[in-house]
């Protein structure tokens, strides 16, 4: 009985496209960065600001103890309820969003914790404020800044990864990824409506691109994958943080104790080893 | 990303070898009033698009510029295949129209004297987009700089992030971000030049984090592209939005120079790092 359940659930995820793993990405019922908080930490201080102009909502993080361990915690804030969407603008960060990341973790820095960051975001917000305020000087900064970030970051891309407004908070030492998370450079309708001039042909798109879970794994781009609850995250959120809750503990042990020299090069290398074919 | 976005160009096939028309203004002129002044447009100023070869010519002293990591190219690691065909058949039609093998130049020279790792992109090499071999050539020439002391100079022009090589076109973003932080930390200098166009992946990587950023007139640099934003927002954005005076206005830009003083222009911030 057991067994043949385990065989039809496997037959199931390898029916799955790569579009219906998008649509999973994106189901608003799946955990967000305030369910995993509030089931993996026993405690969360959130701090608020980037200290220049705004507190973005679409990024929140603070302090937070995971199973006695101290850390720093942020990520991409959708938003659980409709005027949460709003306030949060549905994940899509300002430059001011990224800016308050680096300034948390520059503080993470300086209380000796390491990061774990959450990512779930459709992309960088598109919009004239975003670009008055340099969301691509923003983004560039960030990337630069956490690759040279001087404490562990752990990275656990939970539903959308959004191209370079994902890949913001997402450079670090170990990088988790939930089995139904895609990640991409662009979206399958992005992509779909420039290269086959028609945004209908996602679905070929998203399989052309390689955006799942087992294939960044390997290309490389992500280290391990977190299993899902059966069905996907969203049926069972419990379960869905127990299981981000045990993989980033593990990366963070595995981490810890480190000297800061070898952590930074083996972060610059693992980076450098990207998409690096040639002799 | 948004090396697509490109505005449509006139289509006039007849004119087309006697006339050019600049894409800004879209006033006509002679071919040759265009070419002798340097792809300027000598109504709008307009700074036109140049190949690498040609800013090269017009950036590095004659006969310094030695090129290197040319056997880093393109990779279809995905095989990837799209309504119009594969990737590689058209990268391959690129290489053999541009002869470039990739969408950066790279390579080290002096400019006016003073000796400086210079990296040039090329946009009419698949919209200058960003891809593993472009990404691969831009971190090895931050650490050949680093070995050899040199100040490192890149020219930008691109679309972005290179769909067609996957996720590992966006994790270029971070690799060359990281390798230019190394050469920061290494205490050399990182002169950006933003040239039209520059957006999407490459002006939210190493084309933003300059020491010091510079670009030409009426340049266009941004992230997103226009029509994204018009449709995300529901309003018409100005004429100027996303242009290097715009850019300059809001604060991300130290200068905006003009092609025939760009290499005085360098060779003088060079001179003031004065290594």
């Amino acid at each position: 009985m057991m067994a043949a359940k385990k065989t039809a659930k496997k037959a199931a995820v390898a029916k799955m496209t790569a579009m219906d793993r998008v649509k999973l990405a994106r189901d608003p019922k799946r955990p967000h960065i305030g369910d995993f908080i509030r089931l993996m930490c026993s405690d969360f201080e959130e701090l608020h600001g980037d200290r220049l102009v705004n507190d973005d909502r679409g990024l929140i993080g603070g302090f937070a103890t995971m199973d006695g361990e101290k850390m720093l915690v942020l990520g991409h804030h959708k938003g659980a309820t409709v005027e949460e969407n709003m306030e949060a603008n549905f994940g899509m960060v300002n430059p001011d969003g990224y800016r308050k990341a680096m300034r948390l973790a520059t503080l993470a820095e300086k209380f000796h914790l390491p990061v774990v960051t959450f990512v779930d975001t459709p992309g960088a917000y598109p919009g004239d404020t975003a670009e008055a305020r340099g969301q691509a000087e923003a983004i560039a900064k960030s990337l630069e800044f956490f690759a040279g970030l001087k404490t562990p970051v752990v990275v656990v891309v939970t539903g959308e990864g959004g191209s370079g407004g994902a890949l913001a908070i997402a450079v670090g030492d170990t990088v988790l990824m939930l089995e139904n998370a895609v990640y991409s450079v662009i979206s399958p309708e992005g992509c779909a409506g420039i290269l086959w001039r028609d945004g209908a042909k996602a679905p070929e798109a998203a399989e052309a691109l390689k955006i799942t879970a087992p294939d960044l794994l390997k290309l490389g781009a992500i280290d391990e994958i977190v299993k899902e609850p059966a069905g996907g995250a969203q049926k069972n959120h419990a379960a869905a943080a127990a299981a981000v809750k045990k993989s980033v503990l593990k990366a963070l042990k595995a981490l810890k104790g480190i000297p800061l020299d070898e952590l930074l090069n083996r972060r610059y290398a693992k980076l450098r080893a990207m998409g690096n074919f040639f002799k | 990303m948004g090396w697509f976005e490109q505005k449509e160009k006139p289509k006039i096939p007849q004119a087309k070898a006697l006339w050019a028309i600049c894409p800004k203004c879209m006033s006509h002129f002679e071919k040759k009033v265009w070419q002798d002044n340097a792809r300027i447009c000598p109504k709008c100023g307009y700074h036109g698009r140049l190949s690498a070869r040609e800013r090269i010519a017009q950036t590095a002293d004659d006969g310094t510029f030695c090129e290197v990591f040319r056997e880093v190219s393109y990779s279809d690691h995905l095989k990837f295949h799209d309504a119009t065909g594969p990737y590689r058949d058209k990268v391959e039609a690129t290489i053999a129209k541009t002869g470039e093998t990739e969408s950066i130049v790279v390579g080290t020279c002096e400019i006016g004297g003073h000796k400086a790792m210079l990296g040039v992109m090329d946009f009419s090499f698949m919209g200058g987009s960003l891809g593993t071999g472009t990404g691969e050539r831009i971190a090895r020439a931050c650490e050949q700089a680093v070995a050899e002391r040199r100040p490192l100079v890149l020219f930008s022009a691109s679309g972005g992030a290179r769909m067609h090589e996957g996720i590992l076109s966006l994790m270029q973003m971070a690799k060359t971000s990281a390798a230019i932080g190394r050469l920061k930390d290494a205490g050399l200098p990182y002169i950006s030049v933003l040239t039209d166009p520059t957006t999407g992946g490459v002006s939210a990587s190493y084309a933003m984090l300059g020491d010091i950023n510079i670009t030409e007139p009426r340049a266009l640099i941004g992230f997103a592209g226009r029509r994204v934003i018009e449709n995300t927002i529901h309003q018409k954005l100005p004429d100027d939005f996303q242009s290097a005076e715009y850019l300059e206005k809001h604060g991300f830009i130290d200068k905006i120079v003009e092609r025939r003083n760009m290499k005085a222009f360098i060779a003088k911030m060079l001179n003031y790092w004065g290594f």
